[in-house]
């Protein structure tokens, strides 16, 4: 816990924060960027570097752009005058809290989980991007191939979606 | 001594550290070079503007800047004064805080990449392990701050410059990471340094550069034009077209902040040229093996400089594409090409030493270059342009 990791965590946590209580949706589209920076920042940190990395490539690179596209191309991008507070605020602090809660149960609870983790915490083993590489092509191939057609499929339905209809086709 | 004037930055950048207590050294030694980015590549944007606006002035046949100092080589000085004491208007109706941000994030982005670049035998800032992933990762992060220069003026142009210009980068930023990625399956490494290293090497005294193969030849071309694309240059510099969008996503913005925007694209070219050297050009290697007591730092500049003079001479010669142009040659034939060169590059990989895959190689990508182009010659089309309105 060093001073780093508490500046990173106060810039996620503050960017979460703000894109949920900003008033302009393109606003709370940018806090999220610099939440989602933050997060990246944190991987970083722990010597994730290809986490990080792809964080950025496909989070702040890709995700946010689309985002922000997505509020430009649905009107959505004018502040409401009545606030964009939903009525149901209470309900849905509570399912966030008990996310909140579980998944923090189970990051506690997962290093006991871990073979051979018995009383005193291991060093983390150092994987290289290479590693990850190596991993993804021989092990995990196969997920990573169907991944790959999933992504394909899922592309050609936009394509399809998006396609201009010709007129006088049938 | 030629191993010294190789080194000369190292050794300087050491000697100054020595004069510090050994507790602060490596902190001061990344503080030295980080500055010394941060001063290099301002300068060099500088020259490139200088000889920019002088190089564009003899293709059209005028002049260019005359006036400040002998044959005008003072001219970047007056625009930096003149941009810095220039009024700041903000519009009224802008979003203050974003509109001032984009232009900060802009310069700060284009200015990490730098971080990862081998610009010299032991100059590199950080030598990552996926320094490749680093870079376009910073570099993906550059279309945000485009959208909030466009979005935060409340102008329809900026707003139309900014959608066509992250449009623009996202369709070339495919062929650009598959380009490169031709280089990382032959290298089998994401780290620069190791990139330049596997080019590092002579055959009867003439380099081993990545460019000088088929697939790598063919690669650069495409790496080429997707970065001339992604740093919105003519003839991809649509997002800024004068005589549509007035200036496109920077048309609200004025003095010192719209010299940040010119800086960062200037800068960011610097850089990507950067890339490609490092990629294509054999990094600070040495063009010919006789050539190799030229210090490295020399060789690696000299590329990007030489980059950036090909760039103002392809502004200079070919006019602006249209927006459907555009996004077809993108996806319709830079796409599938680049997928191709994938292709061919692995072929290469296992064909193995011989004539053979020189043959097999470049046969592939004629064939392919030629078909496409006829195919899109002849399906594109080509005569009175139909215009269609937004309902």
């Amino acid at each position: 816990m060093s001073i780093v990791f508490f500046a990173i965590a106060g810039l996620s946590v503050a960017g979460a924060l703000a894109a949920v209580t900003l008033k302009s949706t393109v606003h709370c589209a940018l806090a999220l960027t610099v939440a989602f920076a933050g997060l990246a920042l944190l991987f970083l940190e722990l010597d994730a570097q290809f986490a990080g990395f792809a964080q950025i490539l496909v989070y702040v690179g890709a995700v946010a752009i689309l985002v922000v596209f997505a509020i430009l191309l649905t009107r959505g991008s004018e502040t409401p005058k009545d606030g964009v507070y939903s009525t149901k605020w209470l309900l849905g602090l509570v399912t966030a809290s008990g996310i909140f809660a579980v998944l923090a149960w189970a990051v506690l609870h997962s290093t006991w989980a871990l073979p051979g983790a018995g009383g005193a915490p291991k060093a983390a083993p150092q994987v290289t991007v290479m590693d990850i590489g190596n991993a993804l092509m021989g092990r995990y191939v196969l997920p990573l191939e169907i991944v790959a057609l999933l992504l394909t499929s899922a592309l050609i339905g936009a394509v399809i979606v998006a396609m201009h209809e010709k007129e006088g086709a049938q | 001594m030629i191993e010294k004037a190789d080194q000369i930055f190292v050794i300087l950048a050491h000697w100054l550290v020595s004069f510090l207590p050994v507790g602060l050294q490596p902190a001061a030694l990344v503080l030295l070079a980080v500055v010394a980015i941060i001063v290099t590549f301002p300068a060099l944007f500088a020259i490139s503007v200088l000889l920019e606006r002088k190089g564009l002035g003899r293709m059209q046949n005028r002049y260019g800047p005359n006036r400040v100092g002998p044959y005008g080589i003072f001219q970047p000085v007056a625009d930096g004064i003149k941009s810095l004491t220039k009024e700041d208007i903000v519009p009224t109706s802008a979003d203050g805080v974003v509109h001032f941000l984009a232009p900060v994030l802009l310069v700060v982005v284009v200015f990490m990449g730098y971080a990862v670049l081998p610009m010299g035998r032991n100059m590199t800032l950080v030598n990552l392990d996926a320094g490749l992933l680093f870079f376009f990762a910073v570099g993906a992060s550059t279309e945000l701050s485009v959208f909030m220069a466009g979005w935060s003026s409340r102008n329809k142009y900026s707003l139309l410059g900014a959608m066509r210009a992250v449009a623009q980068m996202i369709s070339y930023e495919v062929p650009l990471l598959l380009s490169s990625l031709a280089i990382v399956m032959i290298t089998g490494s994401l780290s620069l340094g190791k990139i330049v290293e596997a080019q590092n090497h002579y055959t009867w005294g003439l380099p081993h550069w990545y460019i000088f193969t088929p697939w790598g030849f063919a690669g650069f071309l495409l790496y080429a034009v997707a970065t001339t694309a992604e740093s919105n240059r003519s003839p991809f510099d649509l997002p800024e077209g004068e005589s549509e969008l007035v200036a496109g996503y920077f048309t609200e913005y004025s003095g010192f902040k719209f010299a940040l925007f010119f800086l960062g694209e200037y800068v960011g070219m610097l850089s990507i040229s950067g890339l490609g050297t490092t990629l294509f050009l054999g990094g600070w290697s040495a063009p010919l093996q006789i050539l190799g007591w030229v210090p490295s730092w020399c060789w690696f500049f000299g590329k990007v400089m030489l980059s950036m003079c090909v760039f103002i001479w392809v502004r200079g010669t070919l006019p602006r594409l249209r927006q459907d142009q555009l996004m077809n040659f993108a996806w319709k034939f830079v796409l599938p090409l680049s997928l191709i060169n994938l292709m061919v590059a692995a072929t290469w990989r296992f064909l193995g030493e011989g004539w053979e895959r020189w043959v097999v190689c470049s046969a592939i990508l004629l064939l392919a270059y030629t078909l496409m182009g006829r195919a899109g010659m002849r399906q594109g089309q080509i005569g009175p342009r139909s215009y269609r309105y937004a309902e």
